[in-house]
């Protein structure tokens, strides 16, 4: 390995990645694009669920039963309507995913002590937000209750009584529960797995499509020389772009990044060795920039985005499934990034994770090198 | 490198290349020596590109032994690439790189010592012409501008044995001339020169010329050489007037093998040319002249082929 051939073939790479506005569009706008637009896009929250209330009773205790959806942060208000077709074209276009009818002899039935029914339709074509947005009813309604039997109690026996349970439940790791808290850190994870990939899928490809590997390979340059020179530029530019991803979790998404900073780049730098190693043979291997890029993307893409648990927990996953994701390089980088992001755990409890992170960095490296022949067939 | 005991530069026997069922390259055998230029002259097609990555190294034979600069094809192409410069037939430099950034690389590359990089670079930016261009983007410049950098960087780090693939295609007549000047000069510093070429000019500028056709060498020896004892027939030029129909009448001929168009009058080539002129005369009259004259490198080639062709029709025949 002579440091100024390796030299001469990285600083080759670098010009053509600064000369070609795709490429450098590629490397650092896509991916910085991709997490800001999965950042904001892809929250698995449910907020401000829009809400159309017919109140027929028009009574201090339905007011009362209205103010508690709209005073919880999960309810948004869109209109008061006053009959079933103006609530049906309200749930039907969209503009309310959830209606509340409150029937008019509620108020009699409420200070009488009889069971007052309340009617919520729910648009349910979104099932997993239907759900979520029914629980949040269900919250609100038992409130009410408790409060109407809590007063019923006080007016009969004279003084407050306690429910039996008090349950006081606090979250770990992410105290809000918000979604971009361990979005963002594996967001990191897959963009970077496709970015890196894509990236040196082109580089071998087009020396080969515009004929200078011919000329490449017929001077001494060896083949582990070709590959170190050819991976650095792109590892600065990897580096370069989880360094941007890192400051907009911190700045523009305010996830806490709790643990050391220098072991998620030092985890990052062997990631990305991977990940481009593996761009590189598919370059290798295909010599067409066309077929690699998309060969890229289709062994990166979904692979990271599915099986990483990055999106779905691999413990929920069937046990073939499961070991399939032993196999997914990104897997072991998105239970590092979220260990060191919200947990602030290090080496001592990520060993095993980055240990075969390692493995497969190396085991890339290697694997270039032994597919790379300096021949022409 | 036993370079003092040896006095070829490539020595190739029978050396097979074949792709499936192709053979591109058929049992070829010949020795270059040390400060010749040998050309390898044949049709698109032939197989000397294929001969040519095989002795750079870059191409594995599937047949026969050959070395370049002592060293085995097979066994130690990574020292041969030490010692020869390559020239393919495609431009196959950087076209976003500068002029200066490409010489750069290749100085990298191969290593060029500090002390003597900007001597190089020089050299090769002059006798390329593009002292005005250096921080031009090479995919900018001309052909002849491409062709005669693309050489300077094959040979930035003086190899003593360089090959070209074709390297005059799509370069016009004076930049073909000054490219030659370039290699008989590197000649005469002892350099020795493979190259492969499909202008039958060029071939003669070459010290001897190995002619292949269909993977297999089929003639070999300097032009003179080729043109006096590699043609058994011989050649009459034919002025006439009308010569197109004239050709159809000498064909018709006994002991005329060939005729053809050549300038404004016919090269008729004959296995006896006494009784071929006196028979020309005949038939076309008096206001024809007919010569006899030395054959052409082009003549000699055609020849050969025809000749290869005619042995292997039967064969071919047989087979179907």
């Amino acid at each position: 390995m002579k440091p100024l051939r390796v030299w001469a073939v990285a600083r080759n790479e670098f010009i053509h990645v600064i000369r070609d506005p795709r490429s450098l569009g590629m490397g650092i706008a896509i991916p910085m694009l991709l997490l800001l637009l999965f950042g904001y896009a892809l929250t698995l929250d449910v907020d401000n669920v829009p809400l159309v209330v017919w109140d027929q009773s028009e009574s201090p205790a339905s007011r009362q039963l209205v103010s508690g959806f709209l005073g919880s942060r999960y309810f948004l208000l869109r209109a008061y309507v006053h009959n079933y077709p103006e609530m049906e074209r309200a749930v039907d276009s969209g503009r309310a995913l959830m209606a509340l009818v409150i029937p008019n002899d509620f108020s009699g039935r409420i200070e009488s002590g009889r069971l007052a029914p309340v009617q919520i339709i729910v648009d349910g074509s979104d099932s997993n937000t239907a759900t979520i947005a029914m629980g949040y009813a269900d919250v609100v309604a038992l409130a009410y209750s408790q409060e109407v039997a809590m007063e019923t109690t006080r007016r009969i026996g004279g003084r407050m009584i306690h429910t039996p349970l008090d349950l006081r439940p606090r979250v770990w790791f992410n105290a809000d529960m918000e979604s971009k808290n361990y979005i963002i850190p594996g967001l990191i994870a897959v963009i970077m797995m496709v970015i890196a990939a894509l990236l040196t899928s082109l580089t071998v490809a087009r020396e080969w499509e515009s004929g200078t590997m011919e000329q490449l390979i017929s001077t001494p340059l060896k083949g582990s020389e070709m590959i170190l020179g050819k991976l650095l530029p792109y590892l600065a530019i990897g580096m370069l772009d989880v360094l941007l991803a890192v400051a907009m979790g911190q700045f523009l998404f305010q996830v806490p990044l709790r643990g050391n900073v220098a072991l998620l780049f030092a985890m990052a730098a062997i990631f990305l060795a991977g990940a481009l190693s593996l761009g590189m043979v598919i370059s290798i291997v295909t010599k067409s920039q066309l077929l690699a890029s998309q060969l890229a993307m289709v062994l990166t893409f979904l692979p990271s985005f599915l099986l990483s648990g990055f999106m779905y927990a691999i413990g929920n996953m069937p046990h073939a499934i499961q070991l399939v994701t032993y196999l997914i390089p990104a897997r072991y980088f998105v239970a590092l990034l979220k260990g060191i992001y919200l947990k602030g755990i290090g080496l001592e409890i990520l060993a095993l994770e980055a240990g075969l992170l390692t493995v497969f960095g190396g085991a890339m490296v290697l694997f270039t090198n032994l597919k790379f022949k300096k021949k022409l067939v | 490198m036993n370079a003092s005991s040896n006095e070829n530069a490539v020595v190739v026997k029978n050396l097979e290349k074949r792709f499936g069922s192709f053979t591109a390259v058929n049992r070829v055998s010949f020795e270059v020596q040390k400060g010749e230029i040998f050309g390898f002259l044949g049709p698109n097609g032939a197989g000397k590109s294929t001969t040519i990555r095989m002795l750079c190294g870059i191409l594995s034979p599937t047949g026969g032994t050959g070395t370049v600069a002592g060293f085995d094809v097979r066994t130690e192409p990574e020292k041969i690439k030490a010692n020869i410069g390559y020239m393919s037939q495609k431009f196959s430099l950087y076209e976003d790189l500068t002029v200066e950034e490409n010489i750069n690389f290749y100085s990298g590359i191969y290593r060029i010592p500090p002390e003597k990089k900007k001597e190089r670079k020089e050299w090769v930016i002059e006798m390329a012409g593009l002292q005005d261009r250096r921080h031009s983007r090479t995919g900018i410049l001309s052909g002849g501008w491409k062709q005669r950098l693309a050489f300077g960087c094959a040979i930035l780090h003086e190899p003593p044995i360089i090959f070209l693939d074709e390297p005059t295609a799509g370069v016009d007549p004076v930049s073909r001339r000054q490219f030659w000047d370039l290699i008989y000069e590197l000649s005469g510093k002892g350099v020795t020169t493979f190259v492969t070429t499909h202008y039958m000019d060029e071939a003669e500028y070459c010290n001897r010329i190995g002619l292949i056709y269909r993977g297999e060498l089929i003639a070999i020896g300097s032009p003179d050489t080729l043109k006096t004892e590699f043609m058994q027939e011989e050649v009459l030029e034919v002025i006439c007037e009308r010569p197109q129909d004239a050709m159809g009448e000498i064909e018709k001929l006994r002991g005329i093998q060939e005729v053809a168009l050549f300038g404004k009058g016919l090269h008729v080539i004959a296995q006896d040319a006494g009784r071929a002129t006196s028979d020309i005369r005949n038939l076309l009259g008096t206001t024809a002249s007919v010569e006899k004259i030395a054959p052409s490198l082009e003549d000699v080639f055609v020849s050969l082929i025809e000749s290869r062709d005619r042995a292997d029709q039967p064969q071919q025949e047989v087979r179907k």
